[in-house]
């Protein structure tokens, strides 16, 4: 909250420039994944900085998107074959976002049109996957409709339509859920300033998820040294079923 | 009670793990089959990748099967040459597994491929010993003596080259059998994440003709061995084994493999067998319904990369 004083503070200090202008903060730069994660929650938070210091009348548009590092994917689809559900037809997208979460102040649709909301890829309907198929438009939003299906049901893909609060219509926080599965890697957090369905002033804040500690030492050591991970491994294994073994044999001899 | 695994990338109650540990270890050392029947389907089950639970499970079953083997060493209950030429079969068919599992990987098969085997598998051995124990229990109620199985190998393995003798077992037997059936378990183990004991134990006692006081140790020796293999190949190929997840199962399969080994000692032998009969089909009807109820997810993603 002392944050959100000191940007007001600074909103109204700082001469105004002639378009409007958003000032934002993450309550984190970094996410750290360490073995206690369960899941994490950021917010973002800012001012709109208005020319002259004239707030409009009409309360303001914001959307927030926070989105992860993007990877090709195949996505498939079960179908029933002589009673056993197998899969039959993939399809293969190459930009999918691991995470990819937008709050706004009114559904997405009623903010911006159909274009602009592509440009910027506000809401998970206008995200820009990038197909690579030869099939009809309706087989491609078929298999998008199970991506995102099944990214949101995993709390990957959030959508929150009234996600944004304004106060004053000028300060503007909204809080991202992340779950425990969240992939690793570089993100960025995009604030738009929105009226009449254009988009009037964008602002950027770079995030970063990674393991920390005891996790990422794993992870890089089962990466970068298979064999003496597996060792490692197997090593374990034994030794804990020998000290079992032995221990119980003790006792019954 | 959360914790996060390094490699599944996703956090899960560790007190459910270590119990489920315990559960499949306590299986494991009651019927000497190393429990990765239970284990892989079961960590699916909470949402842990598949990949992961099959090369995790491997480990653990390394684990449960050494803290078995060891009593039935002592015991010697473990038939060392036998047990080596099913090594060797298992070692080539843990390669041979670990090719066929990337090609059904890259064809997006694995799942129900894994899926139908198991249930053919478990359906079949379970059937089996169902009908055999339910015999044995009948005749032993109406004061019969139990039916003497004649304790030699099936028709036709008497052709095979290179017989020599296995004075533990009391056989003399072709070492091309025990490769074979070795190579077809390590197959399994790689693809199914198995030690491949409820398939092991039935065809040494029957189809080679083994007496039932080696072949418990025996198929743990083995075990031991070739998931350990398996370990290691799925650390170095696709760096699925969790070493974080292993662990926790470990800390409870190996205090559970001890206790079901002391549970064991004091049933009768054809109890046992029924209740592992049981088991088995009561697994094999619920992959049934999970390949022919429709899933809740009719599509699934995969990473394009690698």
């Amino acid at each position: 909250m002392r944050g959100l004083a000191l940007l007001l503070f600074l909103c109204l200090a700082i001469p105004a420039p002639a378009a409007p202008r958003l000032v934002t903060e993450l309550s984190q730069s970094r996410i750290d994944i360490s073995y206690r994660f369960a899941g994490a929650e950021l917010l973002v938070f800012g001012a709109i900085q208005y020319p002259g210091g004239r707030t409009p009348r009409e309360a303001p548009g914001i959307a927030i998107v926070v989105r992860g590092p993007t990877e090709a994917v195949i996505v498939r689809e079960k179908a029933r074959v002589a009673g056993i559900w197998v899969n039959r037809e993939s399809m293969r997208f190459e930009t999918v976002p691991g995470f990819y979460a937008v709050a706004t102040t009114a559904p997405p649709r009623d903010l911006l049109d159909e274009r602009n909301a592509a440009i910027y890829e506000i809401g998970v309907r206008h995200l820009q996957l990038s197909p690579v198929t030869s099939a009809g438009p309706d087989k491609v939003r078929h298999f998008e409709d199970g991506l995102v299906g099944v990214r949101a049901r995993r709390g990957l893909f959030v959508e929150q339509p009234y996600g944004v609060r304004i106060t004053d219509d000028v300060l503007f926080r909204a809080r991202i859920p992340f779950p425990s599965a969240v992939p690793v890697g570089p993100y960025q957090a995009e604030i738009y300033l929105i009226r009449d369905e254009q988009v009037l002033a964008r602002a950027t804040a770079p995030l970063i998820v990674d393991k920390s500690g005891f996790e990422r030492g794993m992870w890089l050591f089962a990466h970068q040294h298979g064999l003496l991970y597996g060792l490692l491994a197997v090593g374990l294994a034994v030794g804990s079923g020998l000290a079992a073994g032995n221990l119980m044999s003790r006792r019954e001899g | 009670m959360e914790i996060y695994l390094p490699i599944a990338e996703m956090s899960v109650n560790w007190a459910l793990i270590v119990a489920l540990g315990l559960l499949v270890g306590f299986m494991s050392g009651m019927f000497g089959v190393g429990g990765g029947f239970l284990t892989t389907p079961l960590l699916v089950f909470t949402g842990i990748p598949a990949a992961v639970a099959v090369a995790s499970s491997a480990t653990q079953i390394t684990g449960s099967s050494v803290s078995g083997a060891v009593g039935h060493y002592r015991r010697h209950a473990v038939d060392v040459k036998m047990g080596g030429f099913l090594v060797a079969g298992g070692l080539v068919g843990a390669v041979l597994g670990s090719l066929l599992f990337r090609w059904l990987q890259k064809q997006g098969q694995v799942d129900v491929t894994i899926g139908i085997i198991y249930v053919l598998f478990l359906a079949s051995v379970g059937g089996l010993m169902l009908r055999e124990s339910v015999a044995a229990i009948r005749a032993a109620a109406r004061g019969e003596p139990p039916a003497r199985r004649a304790r030699r190998p099936v028709r036709g393995l008497d052709r095979l080259p290179w017989r020599m003798p296995f004075p533990r077992s009391g056989l003399v037997l072709s070492p091309v059998a025990p490769f074979l059936l070795g190579l077809f378990v390590g197959v399994l183990t790689l693809i199914m994440g198995i030690g491949g004991g409820f398939v092991m134990v039935p065809a040494m006692i029957y189809l080679l003709g083994m007496p039932a006081s080696v072949v418990v140790g025996t198929s743990l020796f083995q075990i031991v061995f070739v998931s350990a293999a398996a370990t290691l190949l799925h650390a170095t190929q696709s760096q699925t084994v969790d070493i974080l997840l292993a662990a926790l199962l470990l800390v409870g399969g190996v205090v559970g493999a001890q206790l079901g080994a002391r549970t064991a000692a004091r049933l009768p032998a054809e109890r046992l067998r029924l209740f592992l009969a049981l088991l088995l089909l009561g697994v094999a009807v619920r992959l049934l319904l999970t390949l022919t109820v429709t899933p809740a997810e009719l599509f699934s993603i995969q990473s394009a990369a690698g």
